[in-house]
């Protein structure tokens, strides 16, 4: 009873989930136009050749039996192989993770940082000046695609007001990567006492996270704004102001905490969203992420490494809402026993 | 007794996209210094938003059209919002319509009200717990240090409302508004928390603004009884003169409706429906219900008057009728 069976049962919720998404990827070689084996043989393979890579990627078996093969080896940790690279993709995967998750975190932070107290200025200052300039930040946050956002960020600071950095990657040229501990450039550097490589990758992490950030701002904005709105009305709140709370405990105490409750729900989908949006804005600031290695072999029609990709960001959502589910039952005390 | 609370002509209206509502029409009314006043109305009738008032806490789309409050001879209105801040939970505090909604659900009641006194007492986080766990006995609520550590959907209706009481009296305020305390808790819990509000007030010296729709409630519990209906003061008295010699027509039926056992008529509601307080007419809002009414209710609001010392009345047919009489 108590936490451990309703860790247990959500547990369970989430594996039809990941039935489903493993299909979805599954199916996807198919819906990508030119078959696998046709990639791979190459443009000037003859039928019998074909035929023959058909069989040795078991493709001419029926549909049951190839899900299972396919299933199998995820289990296994075999994502299959990039034509491309011509490794396996988990290993590439591995390897290029960090610099995806250290982006990750980064937009997060901002849309955090800046989505929240903006949402509580809106609420506060409803319908004056502040909210009507915080409603357009955010929408345009939201209308701009990402890859204009990027464009625009890289046309600014780096052309012409050369404030940024060249959009190349997680270090600046001559700049050595630190010692691998976590893989976040970032978090390696601060904890190897590595100044120059700390400045290096916060100043190329800049922009792409600003980007990236600014484009999921406007829902943390808008969730804080009106269930703030809601709660500045609620009894608890009038009687705070009543009982001569100063306005700073009453705004960020009293009303922001229960506010703060269902934003916590939405960060799993906002980090949703970064995921994909990964995909766009480490192409344009060739960040040597999952998205970017994803995008390329869209291009190239590399089946893997795309079916990998989905696969991973869906597992990863559905992971992250399942915490999110957790950290929820923690900060609201009305469901702790849940 | 000197005048604790004066409020002179007191107005309020609401914005609202289908005009405005005129919640509250030039009011008055007195609170001596430890006197417990009921303030008695049908739902609607413009009583919270007294209260709110009161603590100036009225906020859009509500706004104060007229009127003065003071308070210990201070006219609340020409205060700072930082003076009139260190008036609300210490001087004057206020106990809210509905306990279980009114406490935060994220802090622990113990927190709630540990704040208070280290907020107007200026106490130590310390002894600010120590003074909230004694509080906490004073309300009676059993094993309150278990209790400090819960959170308002741990407790029952009944403890909520002890703790809002804690809460309120917290910092000994000088007046203390109780809106409707009472209101879904069963007739047994009621009784007691009026009981420890009335005993709590009288220890203090705190006079009480008891706000209730319930006759009832105030016939064992105030001295004095202000009767509004739909945002207008039509009759001030002493608690006993009010029951047995109610002047304005509302308040009679105010009275025949309370349901008594020594009586054999069976109680009889109030004709009629609260008028809309949107753009309403001028003149007396009980006109449309009323059995005495005659022309000129309708034409002017009928000043508040006095029919001996401490009764006031604010009805033209009480009036004639008592000079056609004397
Ligand atoms: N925030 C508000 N917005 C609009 N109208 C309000 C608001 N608060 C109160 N009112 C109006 O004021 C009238 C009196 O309300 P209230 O003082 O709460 O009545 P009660 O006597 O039941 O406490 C209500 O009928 C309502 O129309
Ligand atoms: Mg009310």
């Amino acid at each position: 009873m108590g936490f451990l069976g309703y860790l247990v049962r959500r547990l369970a919720l989430a594996l039809p989930t990941l039935f489903g998404v493993s299909l979805i990827c599954f199916f996807l070689t198919y819906m990508l136009p030119g078959n696998p084996a046709m990639v791979k043989a190459g443009p000037f393979a003859t039928p019998e050749h074909l035929a023959e890579m058909e069989r040795a990627m078991g493709l001419d078996r029926s549909l049951p039996e190839q899900y299972y093969r396919y299933a199998s080896g995820l289990l296994r940790g075999d994502l299959g192989e990039s034509s491309a690279t011509g490794r396996p993709v988990s290993e590439d995967f591995v390897q290029r993770l960090p610099a995806t998750l250290e982006l990750t975190f980064a937009s997060l932070i901002i849309a955090i940082v800046i989505g929240i107290p903006l949402g509580v200025l809106s609420a506060v200052h409803r319908d004056t000046f502040i909210d009507h300039v915080g409603r357009v930040v955010g929408i345009t946050g939201v209308a701009m695609p990402s890859f204009w956002t990027g464009l625009i960020f890289v046309y600014v600071f780096f052309y012409l007001l050369d404030v940024a950095p060249a959009p190349l990657g997680r270090l600046g040229a001559g700049i050595t990567a630190p010692q691998h501990i976590t893989g976040l450039y970032v978090v390696d550097s601060l904890l190897t006492g590595n100044w120059q490589t700390l400045r290096s990758s916060l100043f190329q992490l800049m922009l792409p996270a600003a980007t990236l950030g600014f484009s999921v701002m406007a829902p943390v904005a808008r969730m804080v704004r009106s269930t703030m709105l809601e709660i500045l009305e609620s009894d608890y709140v009038k009687a705070a102001w009543a009982a001569g709370l100063p306005r700073r405990t009453v705004i960020y105490g009293d009303a922001l905490r229960n506010a703060l409750i269902p934003v916590v729900t939405i960060l799993g989908i906002v980090f949703g969203f970064l995921m994909a949006g990964n995909a766009v804005v480490e192409s344009v600031f060739a960040w040597p992420g999952i998205g970017n290695y994803a995008v390329t072999a869209l291009m190239t029609k590399d089946s893997g490494p795309i079916q990998s990709f989905v696969l991973f960001v869906a597992v990863l959502y559905v992971a992250v809402n399942l915490l999110v589910d957790l950290v929820y039952g923690l900060a609201d005390p009305r469901i702790r026993l849940g | 007794m000197s005048d604790l609370l004066e409020i002179a002509d007191l107005t309020v209206s609401f914005d609202s996209d289908a005009g405005e509502i005129q919640a509250v029409d030039h009011i008055s009314l007195t609170i001596r210094a430890g006197e417990v006043v009921g303030l008695v109305g049908e739902s609607g009738s413009g009583k919270s938003v007294t209260a709110f008032a009161i603590l100036r806490l009225i906020r859009r789309p509500g706004r104060v059209k007229s009127g003065t409050i003071r308070f210990n001879g201070v006219d609340l209105g020409t205060l700072s919002e930082e003076e009139m801040r260190q008036i609300r939970g210490a001087k004057i505090a206020l106990i809210s319509q509905s306990p279980r909604t009114a406490l935060n659900p994220v802090i622990t009641v113990g927190r709630q009200i540990a704040r208070l006194f280290e907020l107007h007492g200026g106490l130590s986080a310390r002894d600010a717990h120590r003074r909230m766990l004694e509080m906490l006995s004073l309300v009676r609520i059993p094993d309150p240090a278990k209790r400090a550590g819960q959170y308002a959907h741990q407790l029952s209706g009944g403890m909520c409302q002890r703790v809002m009481i804690a809460m309120a009296l917290a910092t000994s305020p000088q007046l203390l508004i109780a809106d409707e305390p009472t209101t879904g808790l069963d007739v047994s819990i009621a009784a007691r928390i009026l009981d420890l509000l009335r005993e709590l007030g009288a220890k203090t010296g705190a006079a009480i603004l008891l706000i209730t729709h319930d006759l009832g409630v105030v016939a064992e519990t105030a001295d004095r009884v202000v009767v509004m209906h739909a945002g207008q003061v039509v009759e001030s008295a002493p608690v006993r003169t009010l029951f047995h010699q109610p002047a304005h027509p509302y308040t009679r039926a105010l009275v025949r409706s309370i349901p008594r056992v020594d009586r054999t008529v069976t109680m009889e509601p109030i004709p009629g429906a609260v008028p809309s307080l949107l753009d309403p007419p001028p003149g007396c809002r009980y006109a449309e219900r009323c059995g005495w009414v005659s022309e000129r209710c309708r034409i002017a609001r009928p000043p508040l008057t006095r029919v001996v010392a401490d009764h006031e009345v604010a009805c033209y047919g009480f009036e004639e009728r008592r000079d056609a009489a004397g």
